[in-house]
């Protein structure tokens, strides 16, 4: 077996998996960032209770997808990074807001709790948003003429709406009452925006870079494929007859709504990577012109293939332990 | 001084890192301390240690978000600012960056969630095996980082080619020469930090009378710690020393301020070290002394900086932060022994009768910070020229941005750490002063209030 063709295609895979349970799980608790205003103070109080023993982890998602473009792709990791330069600074500023804001607004004095709530909504927005613009320009190949910025600028809405979504998704499995109500229209509203954003990407996306394109739209490939927009509708179609039919997420299949946006979020990576490979920056690096050298990939590869599992079953530990719904937390 | 795009990325990277470890020598000690007051709940049911635990956590927790957030700026920096690092070094970095994340980061951010919000949710034994996780994982992640930071002062275990670092023996890159020294020193370092937090504000709890049930016995934790860590970081710092001397003698000769190799080096207490005149002006030296901490011999050898042309580091930073560092170890040591001394002999009571102690102790509350980023500019100022010491500069993996860019990212991130500095200390204030009332959402928070008060 030939390992410097088998690891970077391992660690690509391994990137992509801790990204889409990044989006998955700190797109939910972004979302319920940007949500905050809209709640009244003892909502607020309970939709941060219903984050509070899983954000950090989370959170920890994104460092390790970039800490594996870091560790397998070295090459791409530089290019990356130095190009996103000021979206991945403000991604960062947003996520230092909202973090501490989590802690301070229960800890610095009732005061002050008006002001850590705004930083905590204003810090998830802006970080969703900066996620959603290095997105868009990744996708196009870190173009920076005009086209590139307006497709940037249409994923930095996109995102957003998705994890307000993926916010109320979570909403409707940890609460009930007022809030959960309440939860069901803030996902419809966000619904359309998504939806149509999802549209938009996914027509854009083939115009932006006409490799991605060819990949698409040649025959055979066109007709295997097609499985991947049909479910995408189907889950979708699923949404909006879901959010339509309120009876069936009151009687406790709340989860359904979460599990379709699942789906889509699936199917849009399995469509993202197929579009991108072999590449890692479209029409400048490949997977395997990218990757570190083949033994500092083996000895990060047993790392791996031992921890990653481990992780997955107390992240599942920490979900069980804290399954139910959601109460305002106290540190006490 | 003249900002070039160079100058400014350093800066940046500085501000961040210096931001950042404030945080994490903060938690890798005050979870250690949180575990042994676990422990001791448990094994005594004595509902003072649980109070000591349920308010320190608060601050951990805290503490450990801003941690986690600066930490997660500093994992995207390294591309940001030195994509060159992470092309030429990336086969050596990547890897142990990526153990920490997979060890550490994980473990603690998932058990944290548990040792804040579980208790009532499982059982005592998990819940103090959830301590043990948070502990173990911060101790995991200092591990990683240091031996990549001391890989990069006294690299081992690589070859070149082609510029690019490769790996010959993963044995030798993590336990490199200078790794087990600068480990343990960090280690004793946040142990150090965190005990004095603990004895300062509880200095200043006691000072203003809020003082609960647990606040004599966790200042007496503390006390009992600088006791014997402080001299402990002393001997472990010269041991560091002598390895620092033996693989980088520039960052050495700038702590002490020598500019010529001399035998029979005299030790420079003070002085206003001059690199165009390469002298130290108004030196006051103690003769022979430098030789003997350094060599351990009367007339042993001390390589001056003109032995290093173009590659000595900026020496005036590097001798007063040296100092500084120094200074506050010996502050600590003696009011850790003045502690010591008072608290085992007198019980809680007495606190009015020692308004001094109480006083200096409060005033010491963050001396770690200021000794642990006094160390640490010594040791990477006087890594400089070096990225990586000796092989790779660090102005040929610099990111190649806007000085206008750089500025105003660097003034929007000092602005923020410094509101979230001033929030950070305003909130541990608030926190001592009102510890259950500004919390108390459940019943359960009442319950910690009462025992305050009853014990009071």
């Amino acid at each position: 077996m030939d390992l410097s063709f088998w690891l970077p295609l391992f660690f690509a895979g391994a990137m992509g998996l801790a990204l889409l349970i990044y989006v998955l799980l700190d797109g939910y608790d972004l979302g319920i960032g940007v949500l905050l205003p809209f709640a009244s103070d003892d909502e607020k109080d309970l939709m941060i209770g219903s984050i509070g023993p899983f954000w950090d982890a989370n959170e920890t998602w994104i460092v390790l997808g970039v800490g594996i473009l870091l560790i397998a792709f070295p090459q791409a990791h530089g290019i990356v990074l130095t190009a996103l330069y000021l979206p991945v600074t403000i991604m960062l500023m947003g996520l230092i807001l909202r973090g501490v804001a989590f802690d301070f607004r229960v800890k610095a004095g009732d005061a002050r709790k008006g002001m850590w709530n705004a930083l905590f909504a204003a810090g998830s927005l802006i970080a969703s948003a900066a996620q959603g613009w290095m997105l868009g320009a990744y996708i196009t190949g870190l173009r920076d003429d005009t086209t590139g910025l307006l497709f940037s600028a249409l994923i930095a809405v996109t995102l957003p709406a998705l994890y307000v979504l993926l916010g109320s998704a979570w909403l409707l499995i940890k609460t009930d009452g007022v809030l959960f109500e309440k939860a069901i229209r803030w996902g419809r509203n966000a619904l359309l925006p998504m939806g149509l954003c999802l549209l938009l990407v996914s027509v854009a996306t083939p115009l932006v870079s006409s490799v991605i394109a060819d990949k698409w739209f040649t025959l055979p490939n066109a007709i295997g494929l097609l499985p991947i927009p049909l479910i995408t509708a189907t889950a979708y179609a699923g949404l909006v007859w879901l959010f339509n039919s309120p009876v069936i997420l009151r009687s406790g299949y709340g989860w359904l709504i979460f599990a379709a946006l699942t789906v889509i979020c699936v199917m849009a990576s399995i469509g993202l990577g197929y579009s991108l490979f072999p590449e890692i920056i479209i029409g400048r690096l490949d997977l395997w012109e990218a990757a570190a050298a083949t033994e500092s990939l083996l000895f990060i590869f047993w790392g791996t293939v031992i921890t990653l599992p481990a992780i997955l079953g107390y992240t599942f530990f920490i979900y069980r332990v804290f399954r139910g719904k959601a109460t305002a937390l106290s540190y006490d | 001084m003249e900002l070039d795009p160079f100058m400014l990325a350093r800066m940046q990277f500085a501000a961040n890192i210096s931001f950042h470890i404030l945080f994490p020598t903060i938690t890798i000690g005050l979870c250690w301390i949180l575990l042994y007051f676990r422990v001791r709940f448990t094994l005594s049911g004595d509902k003072a240690w649980e109070y000591a635990y349920s308010f320190w956590v608060k601050i951990f927790a805290l503490s450990f978000a801003l941690g986690v957030v600066s930490g997660i700026t500093m994992s995207f920096q390294f591309g940001t600012n030195w994509p060159g690092f992470m092309e030429r070094a990336g086969n050596i970095a990547g890897p142990l960056l990526g153990y920490e994340v997979l060890t550490a980061f994980f473990l603690e951010a998932s058990f944290l969630g548990i040792m804040l919000f579980g208790k009532e949710r499982v059982s005592n034994r998990m819940h103090l095996i959830a301590t043990a996780l948070v502990a173990i994982g911060t101790t995991f992640s200092a591990f990683w980082i240091l031996s990549l930071n001391s890989w990069m002062q006294t690299p081992a275990g690589y070859r070149i080619e082609d510029g690019v670092f490769f790996v010959e023996s993963w044995w030798e890159v993590i336990f490199n020469p200078s790794f087990p020294y600068r480990f343990f020193h960090m280690l004793n370092a946040s142990l150090l930090t965190a005990a004095f937090l603990i004895m300062g504000i509880s200095a200043w709890r006691a000072l203003k009378q809020v003082d609960g049930p647990a606040t004599w016995r966790v200042m007496r934790t503390g006390a009992a710690m600088a006791t014997l860590l402080a001299p402990l970081q002393i001997w472990i710092g010269d041991l560091h020393g002598l390895n620092t001397l033996e693989h980088q003698p520039a960052k050495v000769a700038a702590m002490e301020g020598i500019w010529e190799t001399e035998n029979g080096a005299p030790l420079t207490l003070f002085g206003f070290p001059d690199e165009e005149a390469k002298t130290t002006h108004f030196a006051i030296k103690v003769p022979k002394l430098a030789s003997l901490i350094l060599t351990h011999e009367w007339d042993g050898e001390v390589k001056g900086l003109n032995e290093f042309e173009g590659t000595t580091p900026p020496v005036a930073p590097v001798f007063w932060a040296f100092r500084v560092m120094v200074g506050i170890g010996v502050l600590m040591v003696l009011v850790g022994w003045w502690a010591s001394f008072v608290l085992f002999r007198q019980p809680q009571e007495s606190r009015g009768e020692h308004p001094w102690l109480m006083r200096a102790l409060s005033a010491m509350t963050f001396s770690g910070w200021i000794a642990v980023l006094a160390g640490w500019y010594v040791t990477e100022i006087g890594r400089q020229p070096w990225v990586v010491n000796g092989l790779l500069r660090t102005s040929e993996v610099v990111a190649d941005h806007a000085a206008a860019t750089l500025m105003g990212t660097l003034l929007g991130y000092v602005g923020l750490y410094i509101f979230l500095l001033i929030s950070y200390i305003a909130a541990l204030r608030y926190l001592a002063t009102k510890p259950a009332r500004s919390l108390s959402l459940l019943p359960q928070a009442q319950r910690f209030h009462k025992a305050e008060e009853e014990g009071a």
